[in-house]
């Protein structure tokens, strides 16, 4: 064999044909190599979940341990006599034409007092006024309201449940310790023993707190209530739904299918992009100058909130709604297209439908995070401390995350299980949210 | 390229003229896709389009219901008539246009709705069925022109898109068949099909044949031999030979039209 001839041509055949050892060191080392950086990928990938999941656990149980307190409350029975005398009323007049009138003005500052003073033994006036302080401040207007509502009882003697008051809230639920000092405990020695005893004889007992979800905020811990502040979110995410969803699906319609392509298209696009980045507070600004200000609105009306909120989930619409348009095919446009469908039938009974899913989770990604707004709310004026439920969409009403926030900032101690309480309630509305939009989006599915 | 064409032929040739072009030329931005094409659709035949890929046939048969309107850089030049009224006119309703001038595309597209809503939309939007008695006939009845009745009759409701790619196709041509067109514009029809498929549309090509006039765009030479009797054949933009299936075939005129029907290229 002539070396120069081997050392030209069958040299580059042979670079060129060998076939490659996959079975060498080098080529083993390369697989080991990968499956090793592919293995700790997905470590890696597991832990941060491992991470994200023990802290979402850990955010839900305290939520949870904290809050669930507050939807139990502890109340107090009392026998109660609903008599001539101790109302101050005469009986021809209860049962005369103006019966109800006569006892709504009735006096019930005393029927407390005295059926405390009957199950604890105690004469003395001024022991009578600090037994007194065991039930809700408001226990002379709920025994009104029960009278009121049941006027038969009038003449009777009959055991009423009334709220307990904060402190001894707290007591029961192991939040004000029995055995701290007097100092610390907040609650006096001989007021302990009085209670103690009531607990005794079975007239206390913490259960489920219906008041929490049916009278509105109060002063007091144990009359406050979630409801008020619940009404008005439901009402406020109405207005804005109202007002975004369908300003927000035609623009999307219109930017996508009618407009030109041109400069102004373009320049449009981007600053609505943008607006989806602004904070929220500045939408509060804006809403406190034009709807507050040149136009006069009322404060802290969920209208005004509803407007405002609208405007900062407009552009969350409009985008979400764009991607979903324009994700519909090609091919479904020109079918419709070529048997003589207009531009309008086209995007309305073909591409709307198609996209409908798209836009629902953009409408109710934009609806939560409406849900969960403070600061423009705080802006147009719905800090207020409101004390009736919201009627119509121009009372002064609140919204669950402020009403959180006004929680949080008192200082009585009952408040801290409410704020946590109303913080479950906040979370179990925007579960539901999320559940109609899943079921709605289900109904909308279609494959192409 | 006009190819005037006179001489009596064993096919129907003396048909009424459905639709014309002349000198017609399209441009995509800068690009001069199609150069100075002149054909005649008639009543009572089937036109097909041959040739290489990119040639601009479909963009020629896109040009006949004025689907390249939107297209934003497509220009269409040229006299395009349907029944002798100008289809670029200002007065004309391309709305209606294209209910009498309908489509079938190459990828089945019916609706992701149910088989009879796919068909009952179109006279729905158009109006031409008063009652919903008369839908469902004209359901029934575009279902049977279609060869798809006896399948579908008893699931109607079933989604349009859970059939099979032949079916689909059907389905297709049933609904353009349902707003009552005159011509039916078919885009390689057959090309995402299997064999039996084609052959069922192949057949009811030949069915529909006389009812509509047809124009089919095909990469199959075989087919357009089979199922049409005037062919034209498109190079580059061009419009190379136009005349009777038969003379296409076996006596073509052009080096080039020899060539690409003999399988040199193409």
């Amino acid at each position: 064999m002539n070396n120069a001839a081997m050392t030209s041509r069958p040299a580059e055949e042979e670079t060129m044909q060998r076939p490659t050892d996959w079975k060498s060191p080098e080529m083993v080392a390369r697989i080991r190599k990968r499956y090793r950086s592919e293995k700790l990928f997905r470590t890696m990938g597991l832990v941060a979940l491992t991470f994200a999941g023990a802290f979402l656990a850990f955010l839900l149980f305290t939520m949870v341990r904290n809050g669930l307190p507050g939807f139990e409350a502890t109340e107090v029975r009392l026998n109660v006599a609903y008599t001539e005398q101790s109302l101050g009323v005469s009986a021809a007049d209860v049962k005369g034409p103006n019966g109800l009138e006569t006892l709504r003005n009735a006096d019930y500052g005393l029927l407390a007092g005295d059926a405390l003073a009957a199950k604890l033994g105690i004469a003395d006036p001024n022991e009578i006024m600090r037994a007194e302080r065991m039930v809700s401040q408001a226990t002379s207007t709920i025994l009104r309201d029960h009278l009121l509502a049941n006027p038969s009882l009038f003449g009777k003697t009959v055991p009423v449940w009334v709220p307990a008051a904060s402190d001894f809230d707290m007591l029961r639920k192991g939040n004000i310790r029995r055995d701290a000092p007097e100092g610390v405990r907040r609650i006096s020695d001989d007021m302990l023993a009085y209670f103690e005893k009531l607990e005794a004889s079975g007239d206390v007992r913490t259960a489920f707190n219906t008041r929490f979800f049916t009278s509105a905020d109060s002063r007091d811990p144990e009359l406050a209530s979630v409801w008020g502040a619940t009404v008005g979110s439901l009402l406020t995410l109405f207005v804005t739904l109202l007002i975004s969803f369908p300003i927000g699906v035609l623009t999307a319609v219109y930017l996508e299918e009618f407009a030109p392509k041109n400069r102004i298209t373009d320049f449009i696009e981007v600053n609505i992009n943008n607006l989806a980045a602004v904070p929220s507070i500045i939408f509060g600004l804006l809403g406190l100058a034009v709807f507050l200000g040149t136009f006069g609105m009322p404060r802290s009306a969920p209208l005004v909130g509803g407007l405002t909120l609208a405007l900062m989930t407009l552009p969350t619409i409009v985008i979400a709604s764009r991607v979903a348009i324009r994700a519909v095919p090609p091919s479904i446009r020109d079918a419709a297209r070529g048997i003589g469908a207009s531009p309008l039938q086209v995007v309305f009974h073909h591409v709307v439908p198609l996209s409908m899913p798209g836009i629902l989770t953009g409408t109710i990604i934009g609806m939560a995070r409406a849900l969960g707004e403070t600061a423009p709310l705080l802006m147009i004026g719905m800090r207020a401390f409101i004390v009736d439920v919201p009627r119509s969409l121009e009372d002064p009403a609140t919204v669950l995350p402020v009403q959180v926030f006004l929680w949080s900032d008192s200082i009585e101690r009952g408040f801290v299980e409410k704020t946590s309480a109303a913080i479950l309630v906040l979370l179990v509305f925007l579960m539901l949210m999320n559940g109609l939009a899943i079921y709605l989006r289900q109904k909308f599915e279609r494959r192409w | 390229m006009y190819a005037n064409n006179e001489t009596p032929m064993t096919e129907a040739t003396n048909s009424a003229l459905k639709m014309t072009a002349r000198d017609v030329n399209v441009y995509y931005g800068e690009k001069h896709a199609l150069k100075g094409v002149s054909i005649d659709v008639r009543a009572d035949e089937v036109t097909a389009f041959i040739g290489p890929s990119g040639c601009g046939k479909s963009t020629f048969l896109r040009c006949l219901n004025r689907m390249n309107d939107t297209v934003a850089a497509a220009r269409v030049v040229g006299d395009i008539r349907l029944d002798g009224e100008d289809i670029y006119d200002r007065q004309m309703d391309v709305v209606q246009l294209r209910a009498r001038v309908g489509m079938v595309f190459q990828k089945p597209n019916p609706f992701p709705k149910s088989i009879y809503e796919n068909i009952a939309y179109g006279p729905r939007i158009h109006g031409l069925a008063k009652s919903k008695a008369d839908l469902d006939e004209v359901v029934a009845t575009s279902l049977q022109k279609a060869g798809l009745w006896d399948e579908v009759k008893d699931r109607l409701n079933d989604s349009g898109t859970a059939l099979s790619g032949g079916q689909q196709q059907r389905l297709c041509i049933a609904r353009a068949i349902a707003v009552n067109p005159e011509v039916i514009l078919m885009d390689e029809p057959c090309s995402a099909l299997d064999p039996i498929a084609t052959a069922k549309i192949e057949e009811l090509i030949e069915d529909l044949r006389g009812r509509y006039a047809i124009v089919i765009v095909t990469h199959n030479m075989q087919q357009a031999a089979r199922v049409s009797q005037k062919t034209a054949f498109f190079h580059l933009g061009d419009l190379v030979e136009y005349g009777p299936t038969s003379e296409i075939f076996t006596n073509p005129k052009k080096d080039k039209t020899k060539d690409y029907i003999t399988g040199r290229y193409g």
